[in-house]
């Protein structure tokens, strides 16, 4: 069930779980909307080098990369993931960054 | 009572000797209807009414009105949670989100009532009131709450029960046991505090997904295996013996003489058949023939005995497994998605089970297996599927076992066989021009 969220002066169209419809659609502010939900207060650098990590990552192959790849890529381990996104790399970082939801066996 | 929606064809299946599940929703739909008990319900009231409500649908439809996926959770964990949501929320607002919660069950399921009712305080004010007991990986299952709910449900079931989510998604999940020394004559080893100590020792790898795909233990006390390691998880631990099996000659006469029924009785139902014959029932039946009686004596040549149970077994009262206990670990079992279905495949075949050392022994192979899968193992790709694809031959490497003949059930028949390098003279590189001084073109 698809619903509108203005924020902004944007307008996002999520899912029931608050991932993006669309991943054309991301703007900065999205990340400025969902960071209340997903239990941060500011984000610092390190958590928009893990945003820029997935964005670039699922332009260049369509999805979304391991945990094992994203740690590689940004150099941070798992642990330190979750401390920057507490609901963790699915469904904090990936939807942060506009990617579609994760599926298969959650 | 007057229910919201009727189910006509569910109505159906209240009938039999076998509980009804619909007989049960109906109790708790009225239970929560009622509400004498005054509780301020945290999610709809109605929720389980309309829970029949869509799978009377389902059942007319013959199709699932769940929706596809579903992430939800609580902070700090990448899994525990199976979010869902119903394709016709306006029909059935009660189920409109309907999330599953998975609580880790205590090794064997033992439980007591005060802690059982705790947990259903929690769960009828703040979910469906329905469960599921137990899911087939072993978990408690919380079935249908809402997301705002689900901290909430977390928050009281770690700060007043003492009490963990277990897993789902790509990760360690909820590891499960037979009831091992608990209660059976036949454990190998205490599998409840083996399945206890490898759960507590990898809650990391549990809570927060960090593999390629799922990864589950289980643990059985004796090859019998009770909860189905060598099929239902990545690496089972199967509990076994190599010193003697203990006869009791005395006891074996006492089942050829019909004083003990044998296999425990297992037997005695509406078919007769007929006395007791130990040639026929346990000497023909053993699998390596290793089994014979000398006069009123039963011997058992235990070096070729390839510890079946089946003698065991028939005769509980006086055959016991031997006092050198261990287990063997098998590797790779799955499902059939994506490259066909696996059961376990004997890696260890003989591991020391020692709690005073941390069952360092244990430890050392899965986190070799996982040092390995983690680096290797594809997205999505299964430890059987990964032994399939680099050979099996890695995975004893990467666990330092040498291989052995029973690794294999035969050799096999194909004649594609790499040699390492360094394991033939002169190597891989050869110089053709060499090569045609004795063979001209």
């Amino acid at each position: 069930m698809a619903t509108n969220v203005d924020f902004q002066g944007k307008t996002f169209v999520v899912d029931e779980d608050g991932f993006l419809e669309d991943f054309n659609t991301y703007t900065a502010e999205w990340v400025d909307y969902c960071k209340k939900e997903e239990g941060i207060e500011t984000l610092s650098d390190e958590h928009w080098q893990v945003i820029n990590v997935l964005q670039d990552y699922y332009k260049k192959n369509g999805i979304a990369p391991m945990v094992r790849v994203l740690s590689k890529l940004t150099g941070f381990k798992l642990k330190h993931i979750y401390e920057l996104f507490p609901s963790g790399p699915g469904k904090g970082a990936c939807k942060m960054a506009g990617l579609p939801k994760p599926t298969g066996c959650v | 009572m007057k229910f919201k929606h009727a189910t006509p064809l569910l109505d159906q299946l209240e009938s039999g000797p076998w509980p009804s599940f619909v007989s049960d929703m109906k109790l708790e739909a009225e239970f929560r209807a009622k509400n004498e008990q005054g509780i301020d319900f945290q999610i709809p009231s109605d929720t389980v009414e309309d829970l029949l409500g869509i799978l009377e649908l389902s059942y007319k439809h013959g199709r699932t009105h769940w929706k596809h996926g579903g992430i939800v959770g609580v902070f700090g964990y990448g899994g525990g949670v199976i979010g869902r949501y119903c394709d016709q929320p306006e029909n059935f607002p009660g189920v409109q989100a309907f999330h599953t919660v998975r609580v880790n069950q205590p090794s064997g399921k033992y439980y007591t009532t005060d802690y059982l009712r705790k947990l259903m305080d929690i769960w009828q004010l703040r979910g469906s009131g329905i469960t599921n007991m137990h899911g087939a990986t072993g978990d408690i299952i919380f079935l249908g709450t809402t997301t705002p709910q689900l901290e909430e449900i977390f928050y009281e079931l770690t700060h007043n029960v003492n009490q963990d989510l277990g897993g789902s998604g790509s990760n360690l999940r909820t590891p499960a046991d037979c009831l091992g020394s608990s209660r059976c004559e036949y454990a190998c080893y205490d599998t409840n505090a083996l399945c206890y100590f490898l759960t507590q020792t990898y809650q990391d790898e549990l809570h927060r997904p960090a593999f390629p795909y799922k990864f589950k233990f289980k643990m059985d006390g004796c090859p019998n295996c009770c909860v189905a390691s060598i099929a239902r998880s990545d690496m089972a631990f199967v509990g076994t013996w190599k010193d003697e099996i203990r006869i009791d000659q005395e006891a074996v006469q006492a089942y050829i003489g019909g004083e003990i029924p044998a296999n425990g009785g297992a037997f005695k139902g509406s078919r007769d058949w007929g006395p007791f014959d130990i040639q026929k029932e346990v000497i023909d039946l053993c699998p390596t023939e290793c089994m014979w009686m000398e006069g009123k004596t039963l011997k058992i040549d235990n070096k070729e005995c390839t510890r079946c149970m089946h003698c065991i077994n028939a005769m509980p009262r006086a055959l016991r497994v031997g006092k050198d206990t261990g287990l063997s670990i098998l590797v790779g079992a799955k499902a059939p998605i994506v490259d066909g279905a696996q059961m376990g495949t004997l890696l260890a075949p003989f591991v020391e089970v020692k709690p005073e050392e941390d069952y360092s022994a244990v430890t050392e192979v899965i986190e070799n297996i996982w040092n390995w899968w983690m680096e290797e193992g594809k997205n999505r790709e299964r430890l059987g599927e990964l032994i399939i694809r680099q050979g099996f031959q890695k995975a004893l490497e990467v666990c330092n076992i040498t291989p052995q003949p029973c690794h294999v059930e035969y050799p096999r028949t194909n004649p594609y066989i790499f040699w390492k390098e360094e394991e033939v003279p002169g190597g891989w590189v050869n110089d053709i021009e060499e090569y045609r001084k004795h063979h001209l073109r």
